[in-house]
Formats: structure tokens, C-alpha cells, sequence
């Protein structure tokens, strides 16, 4: 392999270094839960209910308990009806507890009721199916239109009703006013499918008791230990001392793996009652139906526009089909609060009302998967922008510029009290089409249509708010508010780095990414950089990887803990070479001072003689090699501009996409390799709900898209290579000056590819608003 | 009862020899009672391929196939692919092109690009070719770009006198 090389001003960040993970996991030594064996270990599967809303009478083992390998079977009564309960401290919430096993009734197909534990899966699999269960069946609420129109004899999910969230964010009594002054009002409904996150590792745990350390070890498929930590403390009463989490690599997470699962409770409490390890692995069938969902919402919008296409008022009903219960620990107020808070976007609107619901359904509950109201609500203001301007008789970009933040309008603080940092929401729409007109994308576009074929470019601007802390985050009042990292930065005799986090990447490339921020601060090569991660005994309460948070947060932490141990090098280098640690310069894996070549010293010795030789330094100098430090800030605005080009086959009316151009900035690069490679992932996860993917249940809940033959995840077949071009607009909120950037893909390919379709069908009076847009809706009316 | 029955076969070049039931899948074998974890399931039903091996050079899905009808096949998985600890090009071009992330998937599309490189070795292959082959299992990462340009590269690089 072939030693990376720093950038050109000799600095880490920025540069393209390889990725520190790829190595194990091209070797197949990548070590996934799933991996993990222990001498005596057990496995659990779970009994789960095969109706979407029922009752739960007798629950007869008998059968069960005579399985060959069977050792242990558990309900909700025999584990102590333990649950998880997410909290909002708003009077608008309606708590539900989720039970880790379903106790008297059922809300789910897939929802489990029992934990079968056995000497091998599939004996513990044969076990389950011996389970009968007395099901009394109930009517079930299997979307948000039947969960609404439940009144007192419909089918309610909790004794408080359906509704689990009901917020008036904000509201402006000039709006009634402004709508019927308004040289233009656009009002239409807004519909996104209910999809799976699908990280192609399902959800994994193993669970064993530790008596040397007095404690329960749970290895955990997830993006957030110390949270799997504070939830099994929770359900099972435990103190969060006698419970240590760890995430071994992870298989991708994308929002599923940033909640708690009840089965990792369950199978956690198994180990704590048999004193024997107990792993689980969930299938694709549990993992397509009884795991989370996430992204069905319905949007009843009202805008109101002057002549030059300014946007004068903003009207949402927001409804987010929550599932059946509330999630640990975001609550189901995670979709409706974000889309309520964030639905003006990019756009300046000075008139703003959004109330924002959360309903509840017979059907597994929703995580903040990926983008997490983001696509929904960048797709709500792109189609405003293209319905106004059509109804202007604009051009749809020009009526986009009038309304972006300019950015000489920095920081800019909107209708919805957000403070959106420097971003380049101009610039980089006019970059992007003129890279689409550079590429001669319109005269291609225009060739196929001569050709009979229906070809359309679609644009979206948008901003994504990364990196949420705590100043940010205490405004949703959840009682669990997230948002600080901390880390410890430790070097070692040798002059080695190790570096602690409470992030927990899981594909990102942090291991690579951290040590790239880290080195520059201490001199030393990313090589010698080793980040811990993972662990909740190692490290301190941390937050996990989502919402684009890690590198900017965590890695912000690491960058001001290396800063305080650069100090330390620097005070033990001035002392060993008599000059003013002012004067000391860390560069190359040497501390010199500055201007004077002569007098340096190797950093490794610097390590060994504060380990080895501390009776050579001054007292305040001895000892330390390490600094712990937290970063905690309000969050950072990455955006982009994306363009698309689609084309629909006249024979099966299959939409292909065509060409794909993304033009972001998430300010300071640190490595543009992982930058681009999550760019792309998330645009084919965006792609993917726009043209294909879709939960589907029946009338009665039944889930059909339960394999991934009816669930339909995009191939390298579908898609097309995607073109990235960066713009750098730096964060002063953030420590490297980085801004986060792992959704701003699946946030902003929705709204770009609806945007083509609807121009490659702008020969017709159709025109879509909902994802995904399905071949057999277009054979219907083309 | 269990139905157990005796196998030989060889995983990598090395022999085994091993009883297994007749309804545990190769994949689970592989997995769990020979420890060759590098191959990964992602969805146990045929469609992902995150656990594509090869047996007697023809890649499989490993889900797909019972640890019995392994029964003298010469198998090899992720773990055979590198010289020692040297990667073999194909695994360093997926390093090169940042065809991985969270690498569950990558031991599947490795093996199914190496079956596939080796039955056209000196024959051009083409970008939409590429993409064709890698359209066959899942990824939920990358978008598939680095894995395409990847095999691509592996494939020029081998036609090279």
C-alpha cells in the first residue's frame, strides 16, 4: 500500500487518505456482532405476532419447552413487564411505553411476545414456532387516514388515542391576509412512502454477564452505545455502571441502529437471568417488518407568491405516520418536530404557520432514518418553486435566486427562529447549472425527446443543520437531550496516539478521519493515530453517530483535547530545549523550535521521557500525556444543489436515471474520498425513494414487502455515476470548520428526481407530488 | 432426530472435514463451524449476495446452498483472496476507489468480481458490463460507483502484457 502523503500545505485535512477500515474488511477480518462466539453461548429468536392489532391471551410453552436445546423461555410476565419509554417534556406528547416483550395486546405483525433461547439458532427458531398463542384479534389502523378517522369505536392504539403528537410550531395571524392579497397562491398535498433504512447488516446483539467486573457485557450491531446503555439501564433497572455497551463493526446503520431495540433488551435480560451468553441476529424478514421504518408523511401545503415569484407566506399540515409506539430515546416527535421547525429551508419566508402531527398506526415504529423529514420537506419547497414559477410564468431557477438566502445575508435568522450559519445557497445553484449547461445536459434532454422519448431535468437547493448539540437539541425538550462529545487523547511511550470518542462510525471512515484532525494538531501521521470507538467503558457519555453529527462534534472534541496534549508537548519541548514552548513547533513527528533547525527533538522521545524520565521536569510538566475535551455546539448549515436527469421507457414506462450532478459544500474538507462516498451513497438512497422503494402493507397491516424481492433496493442497474463538485464554505461553529454532511444526499435526490419526472412530463397536464413514482402510475395515464 | 452427515471439502486449499446437519446452509457451515466469518449474511433469502463464495470456481450464494452439498467441492471465500497479508488487486482497487464503507457487503462483491474477472481474463470489459455484473448483489453504502470502477480497473490491469 502506498503511504498516503498530506496536502500540499502539508496538513491531513483535506488530503485524500486512505481509509484506515478498508484494510480488515477486504481481508473479510472486518469483526461484526454476528462474528462473535463465546465458550456455552446461546441463541435467542422471538415469537412475534402474526396480526397488526390483537390481544394477547393464554400463551401456551408447553411444546416449546420440551424443544431439543431449549434453555430458556421468556414473556412479559416472566421478565417483569420491563418496557422502554421516550419522553418529551411537552403537554402535547402522549408517552407510550414500548414493551420490550408485547404484554396484553399487540400493535404490530412482527411485534414479538415471547424469547425463545436455545443451544443453536435454529433449534431456538424450531422452539418459537411451538409457541401458540391465543390471539384475539382487534380492527387495525393501517394508515394515518384510518388512524384519524377513529373516533370513540375505532381502532385506537393507546388509551389516549392516535394521536401522539399535536404541535403548533408556529403560526402568524397576517397569513389569512397575505393568501388573499397574494398575486399567486399554490396549494397542494405532499405524500411520501414508508421505507426501511436497510443497512445490509440487520440488527445483531450478544449479551453476557461479566462477574469479574460485575456487569453486563452487550455487544451491539448500533450507532449509539452509551444510549443502548441508558436504555437497558432503564428498562431492566440496572445502574448504567453495571451495563457495558459495545459496537464491534457495524454493518451500516442509516437511522435504524440509532434507537434502541426492544430484542436487545430482551436478550440482555436473557443473559442477565441464565448467566450465559445469548446472541441474536435478526433476519431480513424481522428486520423488513419488525425493526423501524421511517418517512411516511403527508404535507397539506398553502403558498403564497408576489409576481417576481417571492415567497410571502407558508402554510403545512404535517403528518407523520409515527407507527405504533414512540422511539428510545428521540420519541415519535422526531419527524413532526423537524419538519415543522426546518420546512423553509434555503428559502427566505417571511410569513410561516406549521403544525406538525405524529400519528400513531398497526405498524412498526419509525426511527429518524436517514434525512429524517429533510427529503420531505426539501421535496415540499422544490415542487412550491416549480408550481409557482409555472404559474408565473417564471423560470424555475429564477424564482428559486429570489428566494435563497444570499450570502451576504449571513447568519441568517429565519421565520422559524433558525440561525442558518454561511452557506453558498446561490452560488451553488448558479455552479450547478452551469456545469448542467457545460455538459450540454438540456441538448441531450431535448435530442431524446425528438428521438419519442421522455427525457426531464430536475433541480433542488437545500441546507441541511448538522452536528445539533445541546443548545440546539434542549429546544425539542426531549428528557434525554443529546448533542456533546467528548474526547480523550492519550499518547503513549512511544509517542503513539490513541484517541477515545463517544461517536460510533459505522462505514463513515472516522478512524481515518479522526486521525487526519488529530495529527495535524500533534505533528505526528495519521498512522500513528488510533481511534477508539464503541465502548462505553472507554469512553466518556457520548451521543453516537447520526444526524450528521461525528466528525464535526466528536471529531471537534478530539481536535481541542489534541490541542491541549499539543500544549503539553510543547511545555516539555521548550523545557528539554530551554526555549519558550510559545516558540516550539509540532511538524513532521518533531518538536523544533522555531527558526533554529539545530535545536528539535523527536516527539516519541518527548513520550518517553514524560513516561520514563519524569524526574527530568518540572513538577507541572510530569505525567501527562492526555487531555479530555467536549464539544457542544449549536450546529452548522452543510447545502448543496443537486440536478438530475431522467428518462421514462415509452414501452414499460420505467423511469431510468439519467445523468446525476451534485454540487455541495460542507465547508472544510477533511478527507474528500469520504466525502464523496457519502455524497453517493446518499444520493442512491434518495434515488431509491423517489423510484422504487416502498413498505407496503394491506388493509388489515399485513406487511407484503417483508423479503427483499417485494422490497425493492436499487442495484448498480439502477443507477448512474453521480458527479460531486465542492464549494468550501467554512463553519464558525465548528471546531475544524467542517460541516457535517451524511444525509445531504438521501436529503436532496427525492425532490431533484421528482423534479425531472415532472419536466419530462411537461408535455402532459401530469404532474406528481408523492414518492415513490411507480412505473404502473404512469402507464395509468400516459 | 438430526440428520447428520459426514463431508469432506477443502475451504482456501485447507481439507475439512466435518458432520452437519443436513439443513444447515453453507453459509452458517462457513460461518460457524469452520470460523471463515468474512462471509457475511445480509438477507438469507438469495437476493443480496453479501455471502457470494465460490465453489469449485462458480460463485454461489451461500444461503442458497446446504453445507452438504459442499461434499468434496473446493470452496474459497474472502479469506483465501489476499497473498498472506499482500492484498490482491482486486482488494486494492476496491481500497483505491473507495468501494467500500461499512464493508459488510464487500466480501460478496469481491468474490463475485473475482469469479467472474477470472472467467475473462484478456477480454475488454466494458463500463456497462462492469455495472451489470455488480448490479447482481446489494450494497447500501456507496452507490455502486466505486465498486464498478474498481472492477473496471482490475480488469485493464490484468489485460496488460
Amino acid at each position: 500500500m502506498n503511504a498516503p502523503a498530506a496536502g500540499l500545505d502539508g496538513r491531513w485535512v483535506g488530503a485524500a487518505v486512505p481509509r484506515k477500515e478498508d484494510r480488515r474488511m477486504l481481508l473479510g477480518r472486518g469483526r461484526f456482532t454476528g462474528d462473535l462466539t463465546r465458550p456455552g453461548m446461546l441463541h435467542a429468536a422471538f415469537v412475534r405476532s402474526p396480526h397488526a392489532h390483537a390481544l394477547v391471551g393464554t400463551i401456551d410453552d408447553s411444546a416449546a419447552r420440551q424443544a431439543p436445546g431449549l434453555a430458556g423461555l421468556f414473556t412479559a410476565a416472566s421478565l417483569g413487564h420491563p418496557y422502554l419509554l421516550a419522553m418529551l417534556e411537552r403537554d402535547e406528547f402522549v408517552p407510550t411505553r414500548m414493551p420490550i416483550l408485547a404484554g396484553d395486546r399487540v400493535r404490530f405483525v412482527g411485534e414479538p411476545v415471547a424469547m425463545v433461547v436455545a443451544d443453536d439458532a435454529y433449534q431456538a427458531e424450531d422452539a418459537a414456532e411451538l409457541v401458540e398463542v391465543d390471539w384475539d384479534p382487534l380492527p387495525a389502523a393501517a394508515s394515518m387516514e384510518a388512524a384519524s378517522a377513529a373516533g370513540v369505536d375505532g381502532p385506537r392504539l393507546h388509551d389516549h388515542g392516535n394521536c401522539l403528537v399535536d404541535l403548533l410550531m408556529f403560526d402568524d395571524d397576517r397569513l389569512p391576509q397575505i393568501f388573499a392579497a397574494a398575486k399567486t397562491c399554490v396549494s397542494a398535498t405532499f405524500r411520501s412512502a414508508r421505507v426501511a433504512a436497510l443497512p445490509l447488516e440487520g440488527r445483531a446483539c450478544l449479551a453476557e454477564w461479566d462477574d469479574r467486573d460485575d456487569q453486563l457485557v452487550v455487544h451491539v450491531s448500533t450507532q449509539v452505545p452509551h444510549q443502548v446503555r441508558s436504555g437497558i439501564a432503564q428498562a431492566l433497572d440496572l445502574p448504567e455502571r453495571a451495563i457495558r455497551v459495545i459496537a464491534p463493526d457495524v454493518g451500516g446503520g442509516f437511522g435504524l441502529k440509532c434507537v434502541v431495540g426492544r430484542e436487545e433488551v430482551a436478550v440482555a435480560a436473557a443473559a442477565l437471568r441464565l448467566r450465559r451468553p445469548v446472541r441474536w441476529a435478526e433476519d431480513r424478514q424481522e428486520n423488513l417488518t419488525a425493526a423501524f421504518h421511517g418517512h411516511e408523511q403527508r404535507y397539506l401545503v398553502k403558498a403564497a407568491f408576489d409576481e417576481q415569484g417571492r415567497i410571502l407566506g407558508l402554510d403545512a399540515e404535517i403528518d407523520c405516520d409515527t407507527g405504533a409506539y414512540s422511539v428510545f430515546p428521540f420519541t415519535c416527535a422526531v419527524e413532526p418536530l423537524m419538519a415543522a421547525t426546518e420546512l423553509p429551508g434555503v428559502y427566505k419566508v417571511p410569513a410561516y404557520r406549521a403544525r406538525g402531527r405524529a400519528i400513531a398506526t398497526n405498524k412498526a415504529p419509525a426511527a429518524p432514518y436517514r434525512g429524517v423529514s429533510r427529503p420531505q420537506i426539501v421535496l415540499v419547497m422544490e415542487r412550491l418553486m416549480e408550481k409557482a414559477a409555472a404559474a408565473l410564468r417564471l423560470d424555475p431557477l429564477q424564482v428559486r435566486r429570489v428566494n435563497l438566502i444570499g450570502e451576504d445575508e449571513f447568519p441568517y435568522t429565519g421565520v422559524n427562529k433558525i440561525t442558518y450559519d454561511e452557506g453558498s445557497y446561490r452560488e451553488s445553484l448558479d455552479l450547478a447549472e452551469e456545469h448542467v449547461r457545460k455538459r450540454a445536459w438540456p441538448q441531450e434532454r431535448d435530442r431524446l425527446r425528438r428521438q419519442g422519448r421522455r427525457a426531464g431535468i430536475g433541480y433542488a437547493c437545500f441546507s441541511e443543520r448538522t452536528a445539533y448539540g445541546t443548545p440546539t437539541m434542549s429546544l425539542r425538550r426531549m428528557r434525554m437531550t443529546p448533542g456533546y462529545d467528548t474526547a480523550l487523547v492519550r499518547m503513549d511511550p512511544t509517542g503513539e496516539v490513541i484517541v477515545t470518542t463517544g461517536t460510533c462510525g459505522h462505514g463513515q471512515g472516522h478512524e481515518t478521519t479522526f486521525a487526519q484532525i488529530v495529527a495535524d494538531r500533534l505533528g505526528v501521521h495519521p498512522d500513528q493515530v488510533k481511534l477508539k470507538q464503541g465502548d462505553t467503558d472507554l469512553a466518556s457519555y457520548g451521543w453516537g453517530t447520526w444526524g450528521s453529527r461525528s466528525v464535526v462534534v466528536g471529531g471537534g472534541a478530539a481536535g481541542r483535547a489534541a490541542d491541549i496534549v499539543a500544549g503539553q508537548l510543547r511545555q516539555v519541548a521548550g523545557s528539554l530545549l530551554e526555549a519558550s514552548p510559545a516558540d516550539i513547533e509540532l511538524a513532521g513527528g518533531t518538536a523544533r523550535v522555531r527558526g533554529d533547525d539545530a535545536a528539535a527533538i523527536p516527539i516519541p522521545e518527548l513520550a518517553r521521557v514524560v513516561h520514563f524520565q519524569a524526574h527530568r521536569l518540572a513538577e507541572d510538566l510530569r505525567y501527562a500525556l492526555e487531555a479530555r475535551a467536549t464539544f457542544d455546539p449549536p450546529g452548522t448549515f452543510a447545502n448543496a444543489c443537486h440536478a438530475a436527469m431522467v428518462v421514462i421507457d415509452p414501452g414499460t414506462c420505467a423511469i431510468r436515471l439519467h445523468r446525476y450532478l451534485v454540487v455541495e459544500d460542507c465547508g472544510v474538507v477533511i478527507n474528500p474520498v469520504v466525502v464523496d462516498g457519502q455524497v453517493r451513497g446518499g444520493v442512491t438512497q434518495g434515488v431509491a425513494a423517489a423510484l422504487l422503494e416502498r413498505v407496503c402493507f394491506d388493509a388489515e397491516g399485513q406487511p407484503s414487502s417483508a423479503t427483499l424481492l417485494d422490497y425493492l433496493a436499487p442495484t448498480a442497474a439502477e443507477m448512474c455515476p453521480v458527479d460531486v463538485v465542492h464549494l468550501q464554505t467554512p463553519s464558525r461553529y465548528s471546531e475544524t470548520g467542517a460541516k457535517g454532511m451524511g444525509e445531504g444526499g438521501t436529503i436532496g435526490a427525492p425532490a431533484t428526481v421528482l423534479n425531472a419526472i415532472n419536466d419530462a412530463l411537461s408535455d402532459t397536464d401530469l404532474r406528481f407530488d408523492h414518492i415513490p413514482v411507480l412505473p404502473h402510475e404512469l402507464a395509468a395515464v400516459l | 432426530m438430526k440428520d447428520v452427515h459426514e463431508i469432506r471439502l477443502t475451504v482456501n486449499g485447507r481439507p475439512h472435514e466435518l458432520a452437519v446437519e443436513a439443513r444447515r446452509t453453507l453459509a452458517d457451515m462457513l460461518r460457524h463451524d469452520l470460523g471463515y466469518t468474512g462471509t457475511h449474511l445480509g438477507c438469507e433469502h438469495g437476493i443480496c449476495g453479501a455471502c457470494t463464495v465460490l465453489m469449485d470456481g462458480v460463485p454461489v450464494r451461500a444461503c442458497l446452498v446446504f453445507g452438504v452439498q459442499a461434499d468434496g467441492a473446493e470452496v474459497r471465500t474472502v479469506e483465501g483472496l489476499a497473498d498472506g497479508e499482500q492484498l490482491s488487486d482486486l482488494q486494492q482497487a476496491f481500497s483505491d476507489h473507495h468501494a467500500l464503507q461499512c464493508g459488510f457487503c464487500t466480501p460478496g462483491f469481491l468474490m463475485l468480481a473475482e469469479a467472474y474477472l477470472a472467467e475473462n481474463t484478456g477480454v475488454p470489459v466494458e463500463e456497462d458490463e462492469a455495472r451489470e455484473l455488480v448490479a447482481a448483489n446489494l450494497c447500501r453504502c456507496t452507490g455502486y460507483q466505486g465498486i464498478v470502477e474498481a472492477v473496471l480497473a482490475t480488469a485493464r490491469a490484468r489485460q496488460k502484457p
